[in-house]
């Protein structure tokens, strides 16, 4: 196998990666402030203004945290029942040339709180189930605005810790409008247009049915406005697939320019935040050090993957299989090793959870490190917004530990960290913690999370505990080979996807709001710099352990046995 | 108090704090500490397991007496950080033996009391030779008294009634003289009292940063108490039947017992630490502040220069000969009992060979006062010699004496004062009648090393700020041959006040030391405010320190105690953090390997069995603390190298180290249990 391929594609990805992060992090700065300018002011801001007219929205009144977390609060569970309820009724509404019908309860319970929390978790296969109208009014309505609430959350704590005796963290209304009329739209329609050119269908056509050459089979060929719901799944980490073979469809991944393009724009906004950051805090070097943190996790994780999938799988090299092709079992051929493996990284790195390969088949320690990125609380670059916010519970914690031994009470960009900081991170970590082992837990021994494995012993166990990371994490990708859509599979997994994003989003707008309140210290000779080596390696070392501590046990019975495993000649 | 620093491990002390680590089990005092309840809890079950045993019952047994042994020495560790404090405060104690006070009736007499009865606001009456009863304010006299009992500085000091020496504490003794002294606190309440309760951990309550780790610490503990309890049904899946001993063994491994074991002894040895330097702290709180401190306001007088300032030069007005002016300058000193008067008579005598002498006719001595700001003699006319009227004082000051008689102020004397102030000295006019004779020049001497000491004050991130009752000029020379980063020149009590209030507004934390009454409000304001045990009472009470020793330059200490303090809990909670890496490499393949024998491989420190590895955790997580505990009751040390590079300094030692250390320890606790064959 080519390896110099995957190194220049690599060098490439990280090239443009950095090349992106600052500009859209200067128009992002410009997006987030009320009063910011931007170059699509002309053509947006009348319609913002009527937005906020129609809607009576004071654009100058900022909130509370509270008042922040209820607004968003409100405008989520709205946007959850608006779903539902279109789902419920989608037999008995239009656009459906397919005649698709209604969901039962528990799906379109699942399929709302999925879509609402950003994780786009998919118990149905999309094609067969959803209208078109389900797709593009109630998912695609989603994958705009869960990904707008997420950015809003983090702009909200950046803000509370750039502001000094502040009681306000900006207006919640007044962001989402922005985020979705100035960030995600303009950018969606120009990246719609290019997969457009690349060759992905835009149209209403009900599904055409050909006769196959060979065996003059029928086969339905999906199409429908593909190219926009696949810009906003990527720029808005959604991962929800218009069809269920998701980015490894060619209709949806149709070459491999819009193959790294998609991958770019999955950490694009993640990774601009970051600069964001710097820029808001009046300290860049530290929006660069966070920058480097997720950056070097990202890049350990894919090289790991990489070299397990390309090592390939024991067992099927003495049966035949050239060790030069590594891994290939569900896979694209289109893609190969290298390009499934990259993919697979930044997908689970960024609660993306779009994929491009079945990470299911990935070799045990290959589909470990898309789990374990999950399980990291999904901080490498993360979700639109919900990576950063969950980083920075990582930066409180690591400036706890360590900023003691500098000999000062700890202090986080002049921030003093008290006891209700810590308790507001570590009540974020133990909410992920607890739900995801929780979960797991109890479908490992119940009747009905055993009923749906598809595989025994550790992979089995693999991948229940991949669903409720995956859902927790509000991921979205999902270890193939669970028959979920069942009735407590749709209810504690979207239970999990409500709890992974809210319960986590309260404390940190709590914790927004609190050190917003607080004064500034200002830095000195003794002050812990969050900025520079030392600091990204301490922070690396706070995901990594904080991670491995609380997952160890369980990575331990699924992939890393299964691993043994292998080695010794069994498969699962 | 006598304070001879307690050896770290003293005999008696261990031996007490042994007893001490068994009742301290009682499970209500362990329940503070949530660390080492769930410690304790799963001792009990793990003995409980014996009842039932799966496992041979001596491998139980060891486990759960090591789980057992766990919880001991962390009570051990308070113990003996408690022992040094009790110890500390029976010394402090025996000075306070059974006395009887002389009560003044409100008539006037005296009536006999025991000390015990005495009252705030009543009035006591203490002669030479006797013990003073409680602490208070002077009312009349004077007296020398012997503090030793309290500083272990053996020279007697001056009490008197009014200014700033107005002070006594209870158990120092009047040498010379009588005292009345107004009681200033009722018995159980005076500063030793306090400090009593304090030491001995009584009153102990946690501080910020403490409760602050205590949650870290309490909510790593629930989650790893979920991660224990989700791997029984893991286990169950996998058709793994975990023993109750292994996974309770995994939990108190995991969670964090070495920090949780040590903080509370870590905050009583800092306020030892303290007690030791004869700083007596109000509250645990004041200590961890020290460590935040970044504005030390700093009293020039005393800290950072020597206290007394000496007249090195004559300078002449134009047409005065020098040894006219030293004449005059030394017969306005004469009555000048000052350090500086005297350094003046001195200098006449070492330049001019002018001797002290009889002025041989009728004169008084016009003595400083604030107001004047001037001291000097008048000598009336007699026997045909002409009436002579000589000041020395403030520029400003005698100025205006010339010019009130009609005199006038030479150009060159305006620029000498200048010139003197300009380079750190203290210019002193002298002047005789309406005629402006010259100026002496007062250096005032900076305290060798101070230079060095301030450039490690601004490399810990403190800025300094000198105090000074001198004029801007002055103030500016000396504190740039000092070093200080800023002053405030001409000071008066407000504007201290309002400074403190200023610095704090822009987000920082101030320490000042003061002694006078007016000082008290600042001291109040400052978030570490040192009291100096000779100042007022008003001052000792305003302030959250008080410095037996009276010596302004302890603040810089104070200040070290604070961040060393700091620095120990988060080195110790990184290190015990860290040690979870090797834990879970002993215990997990150990649980795993009886199930799929294929995880070999993941025995990575090949340790000899499942068994003794799970032992060989839990002993090394148990003895850990014990071979820690010298660490924290001595502390980290501090070092002044930046925040940057103390960081790394520390990440290495502690979270590497914490890393490494235990992959060591547990093997060779592994391949020592198996030569002794426990397991």
């Amino acid at each position: 196998m080519n390896h110099g391929n995957g190194w220049v594609q690599l060098a490439l990805y990280i090239g443009a990666l950095l090349l992106i992060t600052k500009p859209l992090g200067l128009y992002l700065l410009q997006v987030l402030d009320a009063k910011g300018k931007t170059c699509v002011d002309p053509v947006v801001r009348p319609i913002e203004r009527l937005t906020y007219r129609i809607c009576g929205i004071d654009p100058e009144a900022e909130q509370s945290w509270i008042g922040y977390t209820f607004s968003l609060l409100a405008f989520s569970v709205t946007g959850l029942v608006f779903t539902y309820v279109i789902l419920r009724l989608q037999g008995r509404l239009p656009l459906n040339p397919q005649h698709l019908p209604s969901l039962n309860q528990h799906l379109a319970f699942n399929t709302a709180a999925s879509f609402t929390t950003n994780t786009n978790w998919q118990f149905y296969t999309g094609e067969a189930t959803m209208s078109y109208l389900s797709q593009m009014v109630a998912l695609t309505l989603h994958n705009w605005t869960s990904a707008a609430v997420g950015i809003a959350a983090a702009a909200a704590l950046v803000r509370g810790l750039s502001r000094a005796s502040a009681k306000t963290l900006g207006n919640f209304w007044v962001d989402l409008i922005r985020i979705s009329y100035y960030l995600l739209a303009p950018i969606g329609f120009a990246f719609a247009i290019f997969l457009v050119w690349q060759g992905v269908p835009e149209n209403f056509l009900p599904y055409t049915v050909a006769k196959t050459v060979e065996t003059h089979a029928d086969q339905t060929i999906v199409q429908g406005p593909i190219a926009s719901q696949i810009a906003i799944k990527m720029l808005g980490t959604n991962g929800g697939g218009y069809s269920s073979a998701n980015a490894a469809h060619p209709f949806e991944n149709p070459t491999p320019l819009s193959n790294f393009v998609q991958m770019l724009s999955i950490f694009a906004i993640p990774s601009a935040l970051t600069f964001y950051l710097g820029r808001m805090v009046k300290q860049p070097g530290h929006g660069w050090a966070v920058w480097s943190a997720m950056f070097v996790l990202f890049l350990g994780g894919a090289l790991a993957t990489w070299s397990a999938e390309a090592a390939g799988n024991p067992i099927h090299q003495h049966l035949g299989v050239g060790p030069a092709d590594g891994n290939m079992e569900g896979k694209e051929v289109r893609f190969g090793v290298f390009d499934s493996s990259l993919f697979a990284t930044i997908t689970t790195d960024a609660s993306c959870g779009a994929v491009n390969a079945m990470h299911d088949s990935f070799t045990p320690l290959g589909g470990m490190i898309p789990l374990f990125n999950i399980q990291t609380g999904e901080v490498i670059f993360g979700g639109v917004g919900a990576g950063l916010y969950g980083m920075l519970i990582f930066v409180v914690l690591a400036v706890f530990i360590a900023g003691l031994m500098v000999g000062r009470t700890p202090e986080y960009v002049g921030k003093k960290i008290e006891a209700y900081d810590v308790k507001m991170a570590m009540l974020a970590l133990m909410v992920l913690a607890a739900t995801i082992l929780g979960f797991t837990a109890w479908a490992s021994v119940a009747k009905w999370g055993l009923a749906a494995l598809g595989n025994a012993g550790p992979h089995g166990f693999g991948e229940i505990l991949y669903a409720y990371s995956s859902c927790v994490g509000n991921n979205g990708s999902a270890f193939a080979g669970l028959s979920g859509n069942e009735v407590h599979w749709d209810d504690t997994t979207g239970f999990a996807m409500l709890i992974g994003r809210f319960l986590m989003m309260i404390p940190i707008l709590a914790l927004a709001g609190n050190l917003g309140a607080k004064k500034v210290i200002p830095a000195s000779a003794g002050t812990f710099r969050t900025e520079g080596i030392t600091f990204v390696v301490l922070l690396i070392g706070t995901v990594l352990l904080v991670g491995a501590l609380t997952f160890l046990p369980a990575l331990a019975m699924g992939p890393i046995v299964e691993h043994f495993l292998m080695r010794a000649g069994t498969l699962f | 108090m006598s304070t001879k620093a307690v050896s770290l491990f003293d005999r008696e002390i261990l031996g007490k704090a042994l007893v001490d680590s068994i009742v301290k089990l009682n499970p209500r005092q362990q329940l503070k500490n949530p660390v080492m309840f769930i410690t304790l809890i799963g001792a009990i079950l793990t003995f409980e397991q014996l009842l039932t045993p799966k496992e041979p019952f001596g491998y139980v047994l060891q486990v759960a007496l090591w789980l057992l042994f766990t919880v001991i020495f962390a009570n051990f560790a308070e113990a003996v950080a408690e022992g040094r404090g009790k110890a500390q405060a029976r010394s402090l104690r025996s000075t306070r033996k059974q006395l009887v006070a002389k009560r003044r009736r409100a008539d006037g007499s005296l009536e006999n009391v025991d000390a015990s009865q005495l009252r705030r606001n009543d009035v006591v009456v203490v002669v030479a030779g006797e013990v003073i009863p409680g602490d208070g304010d002077v009312v009349e006299g004077a007296a020398s008294v012997d503090e030793s009992a309290i500083t272990g500085e053996s020279a007697p000091v001056i009490r008197e009634a009014g200014g700033d020496r107005s002070a006594v504490t209870g158990g120092t003794t009047v040498l010379s003289d009588s005292l009345s002294i107004r009681v200033t606190a009722d018995p159980g309440e005076g500063f030793l009292d306090h400090m009593i309760s304090l030491v001995e951990g009584a009153s102990r309550q946690k501080t910020p940063n403490e409760i602050a780790l205590t949650i870290l610490l309490s909510a790593l503990t629930v989650i790893f108490l979920l991660v224990i309890i989700a791997l029984k049904p893991f286990g169950t899946y996998a058709n793994v039947p975990f023993s109750i001993t292994a996974l309770i063994a995994l939990l108190v491994c995991l969670i964090p017992t070495t920090i949780g074991g040590l903080l509370s002894a870590i905050g009583i040895a800092g306020m030892d630490r303290l007690l030791q330097r004869n700083v007596l702290a109000m509250s645990g709180r004041a200590v961890e502040a020290a460590g935040d401190i970044d504005v030390l306001l700093l009293d020039k007088t005393g800290t950072i220069t020597l206290g007394n300032r000496q007249a090195s030069d004559f300078v002449p007005a134009p047409g005065v000969p020098s040894e006219r002016l030293a004449d005059a300058a030394q017969l306005a000193s004469l009555a000048d009992e000052t350090p500086e008067g005297r350094s003046i008579v001195v200098l006449a005598k070492d330049l001019f060979n002018l001797r002290g002498r009889e002025i041989g006719r009728p004169h008084t001595f016009v003595p400083f006062t604030a107001q004047t700001r001037m001291s000097g003699i008048d000598i009336p006319a007699h026997g045909g010699q002409a009436m002579r009227t000589i000041r020395k004082g403030a520029a400003d000051n005698v100025q205006a004496w010339v010019e009130a008689q009609g005199g006038t102020c030479p150009p060159t004397i305006v620029d000498a004062v200048a010139d003197i102030s300009r380079q750190g000295g203290t210019p002193l006019v002298v002047a005789e009648g309406r005629e402006v004779l010259g100026v002496i020049f007062l250096r005032d001497v900076v305290k060798g090393g101070i230079r060095e000491r301030f450039a490690e004050l601004r490399s810990m991130g403190i800025r300094t700020v000198m105090i000074t009752g001198d004029n801007p000029l002055t103030a500016a020379a000396i504190a740039a041959e000092a070093g200080v980063d800023d002053f405030l020149a001409r000071a008066t009590p407000e504007m201290k006040l309002a400074r403190i209030r200023a610095e704090q507004g822009s987000g920082h934390l101030v320490a000042m030391t003061g002694d006078g009454t007016n000082d008290a409000p600042a001291l109040a304001q400052a978030d570490v405010g040192v009291a100096m045990n000779t100042g007022t009472q008003a001052a000792k009470e305003a302030g959250n320190m008080v410095d037996l020793d009276s010596n302004p330059t302890k603040l810089l200490e104070i200040v070290n105690i604070g961040k060393q303090m700091l620095v120990t809990r988060g080195a110790l909670t990184t290190f015990s953090i860290a040690n979870d890496v090797a834990k879970y490499f002993a215990i997990i393949p150990a649980m795993l390997v009886g199930a799929f024998p294929a995880i070999g491989p993941l025995n990575i420190m090949h340790l000899a069995s499942p068994r003794s590895a799970i032992l060989s955790a839990v002993i090394f997580n148990a003895i850990i603390i014990i071979a820690l505990i010298p660490l924290a009751l001595k502390g980290v040390k501090y070092r002044p190298i930046g925040a940057a590079a103390l960081l790394q300094r520390n990440l290495i030692i502690y979270g590497l180290g914490g890393i490494v250390i235990p992959f060591i320890g547990i093997k060779f606790i592994d391949v020592l249990i198996n030569a002794l064959h426990l397991v």
